[in-house]
């Protein structure tokens, strides 16, 4: 049935950090997947182990931090732990990727042509001319003006929403299936991150690539992703459809995490907000690790770890189902 | 009024000196520091060769075997012995002899003596200048911070020898020749100070210029205090890590630049020999043979540099971590 | 052809600068020149009247008003006329030429072998800083920046010259002329000479050029750019070497331009020990002798020197950097 198979199977997946004084946790035993063509997004507050599980599925973790436990599975063939070889080739071609801060993604001493041919020749067969050219149109699908004057500039010569397209363009340069889209619109002003995310979303339906959409920014998840998962604290609090995630929450802190967004045509008194903070990753208390601010907690919540558990129409992790 | 911004400036706690020790201590070996310092295997070992040196050096009279000044002690039927387990005659000189009988070892830890005497005085001499026009240029600015700024870089374009060189010589055509022994350690000194005081002034600079538009400083002045003063104060602190890792990289660098006038015959004379004096007067004899003359004042030299250098180091990674 | 006026003003500004600095340094030489010991006294047998005396300093211009004094020496300069060396009684000009050939073959190929071989071991330290040869390279490095250039020397005589025999321990070997340039790279007695003290030169600035390479190109792996190269799946090829390295160069060209002009200054320390006929070797005589014109001399060269070398090094940036070569205008914009 390879029709039904999720293009990205995450199982029990676990990132550790070791230092002097012990191991942290940073990922703690996160399951998820993603559908050919589907846009998952993940949400959480910055700590929560998004960014790592993204880093995490490319191969790009950075030492110290290492998988420590689980598997990454594409199209149900392990590639977390592929030799490095192997795993660079999957790299661009299989899985792209976006990063947050478009001005610094791009090396400043080589013009943008001569990054986008070495991607494409790096994956393909292409000739010097064909991967200009496939350059050319790749820029031009981008939305770059004049892509043909543009083509040999250098990272400078553009503006930080002009360099996150080209990112885009390197992305997509040959056809990935996923791309991981790590807070691809933090760094930009308010006025173009829609354009930038618009046009992600149109690129990827276009070429039915499926996108992890990794951002602490609740509204691009509803107006962007199909799915969502929220993350917290190294683990996943919550997953389901978005429309259920943002109207119909379960999961306590899924339910604060959506009152903290202003909705446009509702009129609500004031914006709920979550009190404490997330805590530490040397001080994730035992039990579930959101007990210290849930409004709900009781006994069972310090005691025991909650798993992700089938409740309405999204999957949570919380002993109150 | 007055009151209320004295009390501002009243920043630490009044704690007894010792309880403020004893805190100090316990923070220190619970720190990251100490830690790194532990941890790193390499640094102990540069750190107990540089106090042996540095003990050796300080205690010259009383652990070297002989005293290699005493001419009443030579005997220049010792001359040119090779070192103990080389000589067959059973003289017993560990590191053997020079040309004129003197003990090799006596003769090594005096020289460190001088060399360490030279390297200290001229990177406290270089301190102290660079940290003089690195508050004045930064707290002053304008015309003099340019000026003193601009001095800094062409100097620093040069290298410290050459300048070093350059000042001896001028010294040299200033005094009439048969001083010139008797100032040599001060020359080499001010030379080498000199040569070296850009690094801590420019730290120094940078420092200030950030202390110098608080509130503090201006409420100094309100209240009729010098506001050098006050920046003294609080300036110092803040750059008293930096100022330890450049001067114990500088007080290597001012060991080398020393032993290496000496050895070029500048610097200290051969009444007086520091380790370069030792090596110079040794190279003389390496195609006879007396290979040791030469060798074991350069070896020792060498291990003083390289565990300050080390030292120096692991400073700088441990206060700075975000250097690698 | 904006970017070439951005160019020429950027070269204008940099010749004035240097022009600002050779100004200054050679004031420096002139007050050595004008003020250090007594150029009468080397010029004149003891028993010479006082009365001849002051008609020689009259005659030389001694007596004129400083500023006087230094325009005549400035135009001497510039000339290429330096005065007479107290000790050698010859034109200084003469005698830096003859030796200028030994010095500068001296510090090329050393330079050329701390760069050849100071590049690579700092590529190879900061991509794998955790393997055996990795560690060997920095214990070498720790070794090179400890250990007193002097003593390398020896021990280089010690062992290859007098116990093993197989190179010279002083001095060029034959020399072949060359218009006016004499070589030693020409002869086999030449080169064999050259070998250790070109060793002994270079040692120290290979280092300083491995360590920072392997600090720069560790800084450079960690940058976005290089994490975005590597999440594009380029080879580790095409991100090392393609990416990372050109990014270390803009501070390796800096160091190794000024290394380079230390280089001639450092040469006095190695011409000492392997009595190599150079100016270095002049310059120590010199300064023994309290020989001023030498020493100015040598003093305005060396500046001469790195000051061509630093213009060298920043024209250098220019073609490495594409962002120095953009308006200023631009460059605000941008940040």
């Amino acid at each position: 049935m390879a029709a039904n198979q999720p293009l990205l199977q995450v199982n029990n997946l676990r990132i550790e950090f070791p230092n002097r004084r012990g191991t942290l946790v940073a990922v703690d035993d996160i399951s998820l997947h993603i559908d050919p063509g589907e846009v998952l997004g993940v949400v959480g507050e910055s700590g929560a182990g998004k960014s790592l599980t993204g880093a995490a599925i490319i191969g790009l973790l950075e030492p110290p931090g290492r998988i420590a436990g689980g598997e990454i599975l594409l199209d149900g063939r392990r590639i977390d732990n592929l030799p490095y070889e192997q795993m660079r080739r999957i790299r661009g071609k299989e899985i792209g990727a976006i990063f947050q801060d478009p001005l610094t993604s791009l090396n400043p001493l080589y013009k943008i042509s001569r990054q986008l041919v070495e991607t494409i020749q790096t994956h393909t067969d292409m000739s010097a001319t064909q991967a200009r050219n496939h350059a050319l149109d790749l820029l031009d699908s981008v939305g770059i003006p004049a892509a043909s004057e543009r083509l040999d500039a250098y990272p400078h010569e553009f503006s930080g929403g002009m360099r996150q397209r080209v990112v885009i363009a390197l992305a997509l340069a040959v056809n990935p299936r996923l791309i991981i889209a790590d807070e691809p619109t933090t760094a930009l002003d308010v006025s173009i991150q829609a354009q930038i995310i618009g046009l992600l979303r149109r690129l990827c339906r276009d070429h039915g690539t499926a996108v992890m959409l990794v951002t602490h920014d609740m509204g691009v998840i509803a107006e962007t992703a199909d799915r969502v998962a929220v993350m917290y604290a190294g683990r996943i609090a919550e997953v389901g459809p978005v429309e259920a995630v943002v109207k119909d929450a379960r999961h306590p802190y899924t339910h604060g995490l959506m009152g903290s967004i202003p909705a446009v045509g509702h009129h609500v008194e004031r914006l709920t907000q979550i009190d404490g903070a997330m805590p530490r990753l040397t001080e994730i208390p035992p039990g579930c690790a959101f007990n210290p601010r849930c409004p709900k907690v009781f006994d069972k919540c310090l005691a025991e770890r909650p798993d992700l558990r089938p409740a309405g129409r999204t999957d949570v992790s919380c002993w109150l189902y | 009024m007055t009151k209320a911004v004295s009390d501002d400036l009243e920043i630490e706690p009044r704690l007894t000196p010792a309880r403020r020790l004893v805190d100090g201590l316990r923070r220190f070996f619970d720190g990251d520091i100490w830690h790194s310092f532990k941890s790193s295997r390499i640094t102990v070992v540069a750190t107990v060769i540089t106090l042996v040196i540095f003990l050796a050096a300080l205690f010259a009279p009383l652990v070297s075997p002989s005293n290699p000044y005493d001419l009443a002690t030579l005997n220049l039927l010792d001359a040119f012995t090779a070192p103990v387990w080389v000589d067959d005659t059973g003289a017993g000189f560990l590191l053997g002899t020079d040309d004129q009988g003197r003990d090799m070892l006596s003769a090594i830890i005096f020289g460190t003596r001088v060399s360490l005497l030279v390297g200290f005085a001229s990177i406290f001499f270089a301190m102290v200048i660079g940290i003089s026009l690195g508050l004045l240029s930064g707290y002053v600015g304008g015309l003099t911070d340019a000026v003193i700024m601009r001095i800094a870089d062409i100097q620093l374009s040069f290298p410290a020898i050459l300048i070093a060189l350059l000042i001896d010589g001028v010294v040299r055509g200033v005094l009439p020749s048969d001083r010139h022994n008797d100032v040599a350690v001060w020359v080499l000194i001010f030379a080498i100070g000199i040569s070296n005081w850009v690094q801590f002034a420019r730290t120094v600079r940078g420092s200030c210029m950030v202390e110098r538009n608080k509130e503090y400083v201006q409420a100094a002045r309100v209240i009729g205090i010098h506001p050098i003063v006050i920046m003294l104060r609080h300036v110092l602190p803040n750059v008293m890590g930096p100022v330890l890792v450049i001067a114990t990289i500088g007080l290597a660098v001012a060991v080398l630049t020393e032993a290496t006038l000496s050895f070029l015959g500048v610097g200290m004379p051969p009444t007086r020999p520091s380790l370069g004096t030792l090596v110079n007067t040794g190279q003389n004899f390496l195609a006879s043979g007396e290979w040791w003359i030469a060798v074991f004042p350069g070896l020792a030299l060498a291990t003083l540099v390289l565990a300050v250098n080390l030292l120096g180091d692991w400073l700088r990674d441990a206060l700075n971590p975000k250097l690698r | 052809m904006g970017t070439m006026g951005v160019m020429a003003a950027f070269v204008l500004r940099r010749i004035f600068q240097a022009i600002i600095v050779m100004l200054v340094v050679s004031l420096l030489a002139f007050v050595m020149f004008t003020f250090v010991g007594d150029p009468i006294a080397q010029m004149v047998g003891q028993d010479t009247s006082l009365a001849d005396r002051a008609a020689l300093r009259d005659r030389l211009g001694l007596n004129d008003p400083i500023i006087l004094q230094y325009a005549r020496y400035l135009g001497n300069v510039v000339q290429g006329d330096f005065g007479i060396s107290f000790r050698t009684a010859r034109r200084v000009d003469v005698l830096l030429a003859e030796r200028m050939p030994a010095t500068l073959e001296l510090a090329l190929v050393a330079a050329l072998y701390a760069l050849l071989a100071g590049v690579p071991m700092g590529v190879y330290t900061g991509l794998y800083p955790d393997r055996w040869l990795s560690r060997v390279f920095q214990a070498v490095s720790l070794a090179g920046i400890s250990l007193p250039t002097f003593f390398i020397g020896i021990l280089l005589i010690l062992f290859f010259g007098v116990v093993l025999g197989w190179l010279p321990t002083f001095g060029r070997g034959q020399t072949v002329q060359v218009g006016w340039w004499s070589t030693g790279l020409l002869t086999v007695s030449g080169l064999k000479s050259l070998i250790m003290p070109a060793f002994t030169l270079g040692m120290f600035q290979l280092t300083l050029i491995m360590r920072l390479v392997r600090s720069e190109m560790l800084e450079v792996l960690r940058t976005d750019y290089i994490k975005f190269a590597r999440a594009r799946g380029l080879s580790n090829r095409a991100v090392h070497f393609g990416h990372a390295l050109k990014n270390t160069l803009v501070p390796v060209i800096t160091i190794t331009g000024l290394q380079l002009g230390s280089l001639i200054a450092f040469a006095i320390i190695t011409e000492t020990v392997f009595q190599w006929p150079g100016m270095g070797l002049l310059f120590l005589q010199a300064i023994q002798f309290v020989d001023i014109p030498v020493m100015s001399t040598y003093l305005i060269l060396v500046a001469a020197f790195f000051v061509v070398i630093n213009l060298v090094v920043d024209l250098l940036y220019y073609a490495v950097d594409p962002r120095l070569r953009m308006d200023s205008s631009a460059a605000g914009a941008t940040g």
